[in-house]
């Protein structure tokens, strides 16, 4: 309170922050906690260890990370193409970017296991082309995540290309650098800690995805059942406590890999000299 | 020796321009692939929301969404909003107010608490409050004996859809007031204005593109919320079925017209969220 005394308002606005903060997310957030301090420890690793249960973190993880790749890849090549060429209706396709995250998760879902089931519009072709089934299988989970997790990647990945010193380019290929050398040793290095950015807020979004994902997986167990859906299903047989040590499980990996990618960053950071 | 510079000069001007552009390949090359992937994966979708629900006609499309149970489930999904977005705005307008005005111990740690619900999955975000309120849960009991519904009925689905949306406003306003700093308001203040009266003439003008753009962001999050709400929800047809439910349930009875009615109401409401959207942030850069 010493930066501006005269501001009127701190008390209130504070405690009513704090109030509706415990409230609205800590109280309830802290059940998952105490639920799962009745559990003994070798409940707990019974509950964990179970073969259904470890396949379906292997399959939510697994399809994420693949997800975020992909995304990742493509989601450079858009931004890049936004940030850097001009071409007829460009502000449209920028626009409708966002469209994964205005969408109801739940009507993504639908279209897109409409979309690629075998008799629809792209699941018949990649069958008759490529005998390639997406729908109903861990594929159809992977592209349900990348339709997710393309907007993440662009939208951290333009406004740092956006931002970026063209000069540096300039430098470099006055100094002899050749085009590849420009991207691969100037831009890619400076570009890269944001690109990591986006594909972890993609991968942790894509591991916790439930309406996209139930449509197109086929929510077969051990082959392509989702993190998520075992929670429902232990929900609706009752199992609480199974239920609540799955959740606290998978938000506690969930957290354990953004807090080594925000070492890898910080790392990138140090070595493309941005810190 | 003027030839000489001048060859030098040439040579290294090209060389410098071809350091410094893609190769037309190159470039056309990946707005192909861009261009490609945008039409496939978003604008493909939509068209196909519209042809599936016109695919019996507009006769079909109308009797669908004039459904008792889809008409139910509109009803349910505008009562959501219109409680949780009001809540979510006052909360993060106060919120924005404490952390961007003063300086207090832990500042950073409530800044970090704030966007928490937005790294826990939907499900998880049901599941809470399943334990809370749920047969077996902390306040299962007294709420039965009580004969009050939580779990399975409206007040579970709009609980549920606080917690989800509960970033959205606060998360737009602080950064924006962080970067305007309190001068205008001081200098308001200090010439005898009112606390309210300071916001509602100095801030909030200030903020209210930004203001808008968080409440455009919660009320299309509150509305489209699937994994959460399924949780608590209970999925009782005309009753705890919110819009995006009644596609779900519509959909797995093989009822297409039905889903696919409903789905196109929801993804006109995102198209609207993302040309408004899209108008803020002009208003925004420009304000």
């Amino acid at each position: 309170m010493t930066q501006s005394n005269i501001m009127p308002g701190f008390r209130p606005a504070l405690a009513y922050t704090l109030f509706y903060l415990c409230l609205v997310v800590l109280i309830p957030l802290s059940t998952l906690v105490f639920k799962s301090l009745q559990l003994s420890w070798t409940d707990y690793l019974e509950i964990i260890s179970n073969t259904r249960v470890v396949s379906s973190f292997r399959v939510s993880f697994g399809t994420s990370l693949i997800a975020a790749l992909v995304a990742g890849l493509f989601g450079f090549v858009i931004a890049w193409v936004l940030v850097r060429y001009p071409f007829p209706g460009k502000r449209f396709l920028d626009a409708l970017i966002d469209l994964p995250f205005a969408l109801p998760t739940a009507v993504a879902g639908v279209i897109l296991a409409t979309i690629f089931q075998p008799s629809g519009l792209l699941g018949k072709w990649l069958m008759s082309s490529f005998g390639v089934q997406v729908a109903y299988k861990p594929l159809g989970i992977v592209v349900a995540l990348i339709f997710i997790g393309i907007p993440f990647v662009v939208r951290t990945v333009e406004p740092v290309l956006q931002e970026f010193d063209t000069t540096m380019e300039e430098a470099a290929s006055s100094l002899g650098a050749t085009r590849l050398q420009v991207f691969t040793q100037v831009i890619f290095p400076n570009i890269f800690p944001a690109l990591l950015t986006g594909v972890s807020l993609a991968f942790a979004r894509g591991v916790g995805e439930y309406g996209s994902v139930i449509f197109i997986a086929g929510n077969l167990p051990y082959v392509s059942e989702i993190v998520p859906l075992l929670i429902i299903t232990k929900l609706e047989q009752y199992q609480y406590a199974g239920a609540t040590a799955i959740a606290l499980t998978m938000l506690l990996v969930s957290f354990l890999l953004l807090l080594i990618v925000n070492l890898l960053q910080l790392w990138a950071r140090r070595r493309s000299g941005q810190i | 020796m003027h030839a000489n510079v001048h060859v030098i000069g040439d040579a290294t001007g090209q060389a410098n321009f071809k350091a410094l552009h893609d190769p037309f390949w190159v470039r056309w090359g990946l707005v192909g692939v861009a261009v490609g992937f945008i039409v496939l994966f978003l604008c493909v979708p939509l068209g196909l929301v519209l042809y599936q629900a016109f695919s019996k006609g507009w006769q079909a499309y109308w009797t669908a969404l004039a459904q008792p149970d889809a008409i139910a489930a509109m009803q349910l999904t505008l009562v959501v909003a219109l409680i949780t977005v009001p809540l979510n705005t006052v909360f993060g307008v106060a919120a924005a107010w404490a952390i961007t005005r003063f300086e207090f111990w832990g500042k950073s740690l409530l800044t970090t608490l704030i966007d928490l619900p937005f790294s826990v999955s939907p499900v998880i975000s049901g599941l809470i409050f399943v334990l809370m309120f749920g047969a077996q849960g902390w306040f299962g009991q007294w709420f039965s004996v009580h004969d009050i519904k939580v779990i399975f009925a409206v007040p579970g689905i709009v609980l549920a859809t606080i917690f989800i949306t509960f970033p959205f406003v606060a998360r737009e306003l602080i950064p924006l007031m962080q970067e305007m700093g309190s001068e205008e308001e001081e200098a308001a203040l200090s010439l005898g204005a009112s606390g309210w009266k300071t916001f509602f003439l100095v801030t909030l003008p200030n903020i209210k593109w930004a203001l808008l753009y968080g409440v455009l962001l919660c009320n299309a999050r509150a509305m489209g919320e699937f994994g959460a709400v399924s949780v608590v929800s209970g999925h009782i047809r005309g009753v705890t079925n919110t819009l995006p439910l009644h596609v779900e349930v519509s959909y797995n009875d093989y009822d297409v017209i039905g889903a696919f009615s409903s789905a196109s109401i929801l993804a006109g409401l995102a198209i609207v969220t993302l040309v408004l959207k899209s108008f803020l942030e002009w208003k925004q850069a420009r304000a």
